[in-house]
């Protein structure tokens, strides 16, 4: 009987464990190199929102990052869970300029944003903000740690560590290797169906057919510089972005922002801060989830040990 | 005529009238007797159908929440994850409730294959719980689609683009499922309506395998029948708090992915609101399906007369017909295994050939997730063609050539080691409280 219970287990363990971890191994298996993992106060069993980063990260959202990207499904009053105040919210709110209406004249109007009011997108549609960006609307940053497979480390590692000016030397020659191997492959690849076409051709010549002769595919040079990459205009170079070039210029330069807490504010803690801003906008209630969690699990591990015994004295007059 | 008695006055006059309580206690109640030897592997049953429950109440309280427009699918799924009530929670439990509850009935699945519960007198209570099956797959995929992300909106075209390989009507098909000339508001409006109902069939076909079960009753890991009282226990009290045990068990692995890691079996495209324009790099269904779309994957050769060029099957239908070909065969599985002994226990050839066949199954799900393409293409061909010849070549090969071990005579020799058993027949104790 226990043996079975084991095995039950066993295999609840592997078929949970076995397959669900292939969806996350197409991601990890995507080009390109690794995203680093950083440190965030909102991962483990216990993690809560570092609530000062993600304070200072509404700021880089607003100074920085809002003259482009949307953010949606945040309304002003969601800040409290940020620890403002209802004044604090209200003064930020009412800097918007919203249009209501229609007013009992028919007609729209305008007036200042108010706390249930959303955050104002910087583009009145997605064709006006893709006209004033090159053709590529900027995505709505609400959910945006969340729809990408490395979530908030992407996030930080894009912003902070991806750019030309940011990228480390090591990680720099990683991608050159990489992709010097991946010409290297598809040349070989190219040359086997070159070799194939050409027997085919000289097959059909020596039959007297006419036929075009194939191109010979041309060695690849090795990638050893960015421009090597050959990246196109208007993009600039990150290290983390599939493909390597990104639409957005560096976004975030030393003392951008004038941090209100005083935080010194390079680029890299800006990543951090806005990053975690936007954790906690794509999973504003991961505190709540986590608190609930460990008291559900302690409930059920206790309440499942009484329903063992209960087995056990049960079952006694049967083993 | 039953031996149900009770010291309730309310319950008796009910009973009296409606005999529901005795009813119960014949379907999960002191008077019905089943084997005393199950194992722990006979819990996955009563937790399917638990989960299902826990589907289906969490997925109405969606339901009341979500609204069924292109528009506004993913701005409703994300009010809920925000404005609603504990809305986040009711969702997570949902989403994660599909894959716990593909893994709880694959368990059980398996389990039935091991230990020959698909075969005389159990085919009818098999080949229903492969209906159930399908309309879980059915229903899974198109709950998929209602968020309607990224994933939703290119997992629905490629799904359904699958039908355009009928010929002739392939295409006409693939209109009228869509309800238009594309993935559009009409497929995600019966989407949600079937999605709504489907459950309900699931319910009726439920109830079906139970009454098919409760005819002979559950089949055991010696897979040997029931030889009379000694060897069997009422269900209440014995199974019905080992359930509860196991269905414990169950909920602090759920509690733990739900808490803790309630996007880790999603795809993170599918927070990406859906774009016709735009194509995700890896189009990837739900793990539960990627066996099923590694088979479909792994026909990638046209089917005709060799050396003349003619082509009967295109690939693509190939790969169709091999995915719905699947399941079909578990359809006749009860036919293809002729073997008179039940359980893969005291049949030693059949054992290696099953741990193969559990192998093959989770190595078909990690080529599915992976392009289709070099080294796992052909990996994935391999495990197609073994998952068929399983079923259509080995089974019936075994039927024949395999030599089974000695059988136990009765259940209880096994059980009772030793010989000696006080408990003669558990007496059904008459149930003393509603």
């Amino acid at each position: 009987m226990r043996k079975g219970f084991l095995f039950g287990l066993a295999a609840l363990a592997a078929v949970s464990g076995g397959l669900t971890a292939a969806p996350q191994s197409v991601q990890a298996a995507g080009e390109g190199v690794p995203v680093p993992k950083f440190d965030w106060t909102f991962s483990g069993i216990f993690g809560t929102y570092d609530r000062a980063a993600a304070q200072r990260g509404l700021q880089v959202y607003r100074e920085v990052c809002a003259g482009c990207h949307s953010l949606d499904y945040i309304a002003f009053r969601n800040l409290a869970d940020l620890g403002y105040s209802e004044d604090e919210i209200k003064a930020m709110a009412a800097e918007a300029i919203v249009v209501d209406g229609p007013n009992d004249e028919g007609e729209m109007f305008e007036r200042e944003g108010l706390p249930f009011d959303y955050f104002p997108a910087p583009f009145p549609n997605e064709k006006a903000a893709a006209f004033a960006n090159n053709g590529a609307a900027p995505p709505d940053l609400s959910l945006m740690t969340k729809a990408r497979g490395a979530g908030p480390d992407y996030l930080k590692a894009l912003m902070g560590h991806g750019y030309e000016d940011q990228v480390s030397e090591d990680v720099l020659q990683e991608i050159f290797t990489l992709e010097t191997d991946k010409r290297v492959q598809a040349y070989e690849l190219a040359l086997e169906e070159y070799q194939h076409k050409l027997e085919v051709y000289e097959d059909k010549v020596a039959d007297g057919i006419e036929a075009n002769r194939p191109t010979e595919p041309e060695q690849p040079l090795p990638v050893e510089s960015i421009e090597d990459l050959g990246l196109s205009d208007g993009l600039s170079f990150n290290a983390y972005f599939p493909g390597y070039g990104i639409a957005m210029a560096m976004p975030l330069f030393e003392d951008g922002v004038e941090y209100a807490d005083g935080t010194p504010a390079t680029v890299e803690q800006m990543a951090y801060d806005v990053s975690n801003f936007l954790m906690w906008t794509a999973e504003p209630t991961l505190e709540e989830r986590k608190g609930m969690g460990i008291k559900v699990l302690i409930f059920l591990i206790v309440f499942t040990g009484i329903l063992y015994a209960a087995k056990r004295k049960v079952w006694a007059d049967v083993h | 005529m039953s031996g149900f008695q009770s010291n309730n006055g309310v319950i008796r006059w009910i009973e009296h009238r409606m005999p529901i309580f005795s009813f119960l206690d014949h379907s999960v109640g002191s008077e019905y007797p089943s084997p005393k030897n199950l194992s722990y592997l006979w819990n996955f049953g009563s937790l399917a159908g638990i989960t299902l429950v826990i589907m289906i109440a969490t997925g109405i309280l969606l339901a009341m929440q979500y609204t069924a427009h292109v528009d506004h699918a993913f701005e409703s799924v994300e009010r809920i994850m925000r404005d609603v009530n504990y809305g986040w929670l009711i969702r997570y439990i949902h989403m994660n409730g599909a894959s716990f509850f593909f893994i709880v009935v694959y368990i059980h699945i398996f389990r039935g294959l091991y230990y020959g519960s698909y075969k005389a007198p159990r085919e009818l209570l098999w080949m229903l719980g492969v209906v159930i099956l399908l309309l879980m797959m059915a229903t899974a995929f198109m709950g998929y689609v209602l968020p309607w992300g990224q994933m939703s909106f290119w997992g629905a075209k490629v799904i359904t683009n699958l039908f355009s390989a009928i010929p002739f009507f392939g295409e006409t098909i693939v209109v009228w499922l869509w309800g238009g000339f594309t993935v559009d508001n009409p497929t995600l409006n019966r989407f949600f309506a079937l999605h709504y109902l489907l459950p309900f069939v699931i319910v009726g076909v439920v109830i079906l395998h139970i009454w098919a079960l409760h005819r002979f009753g559950s089949n055991n890991p010696v897979g040997i029948d029931t030889k009379g009282p000694q060897d069997k226990i009422p269900f209440h009290p014995y199974y019905t708090v080992k359930d509860a045990f196991g269905l414990g068990v169950f909920l602090v692995f759920f509690a733990a992915v739900v808490f803790y890691i309630p996007n880790y079996m999603g795809h993170a495209d599918n927070y990406i609101p859906a774009n016709p324009l735009s194509t995700p790099a890896h189009i990837v269904p739900e793990w539960y399906f990627l066996p099923f779309y590694a088979i479909l994957r792994a026909i990638t050769f046209d089917i005709g007369i060799p050396f003349t060029g003619v082509v009967i099957i295109e690939a693509k239908l190939g790969g169709v017909i091999a995915m719905f070909g699947a399941i079909a065969v578990l359809f006749i599985l009860p036919w293809l295994d002729r073997s008179p002994v039940r359980s893969g226990r005291f049949r030693p050839i059949f054992r290696i050939f099953f741990v193969l066949l559990f192998i093959d199954a989770i190595v078909l799900g990690y080529a599915g997730s992976q392009p289709a393409e070099g080294l796992w293409l052909a990996i994935a061909q391999v495990s197609t063609a073994y998952y068929f010849a399983y079923f259509l070549i080995i089974l019936p090969l075994l039927s024949v050539f395999e030599t089974p071990k000695p059988l136990p005579t009765s259940i209880s020799e096994p059980v009772l080691r030793g010989g000696g058993g006080t408990l003669a027949g558990a007496p059904a104790k008459p149930m003393e409280k509603a």
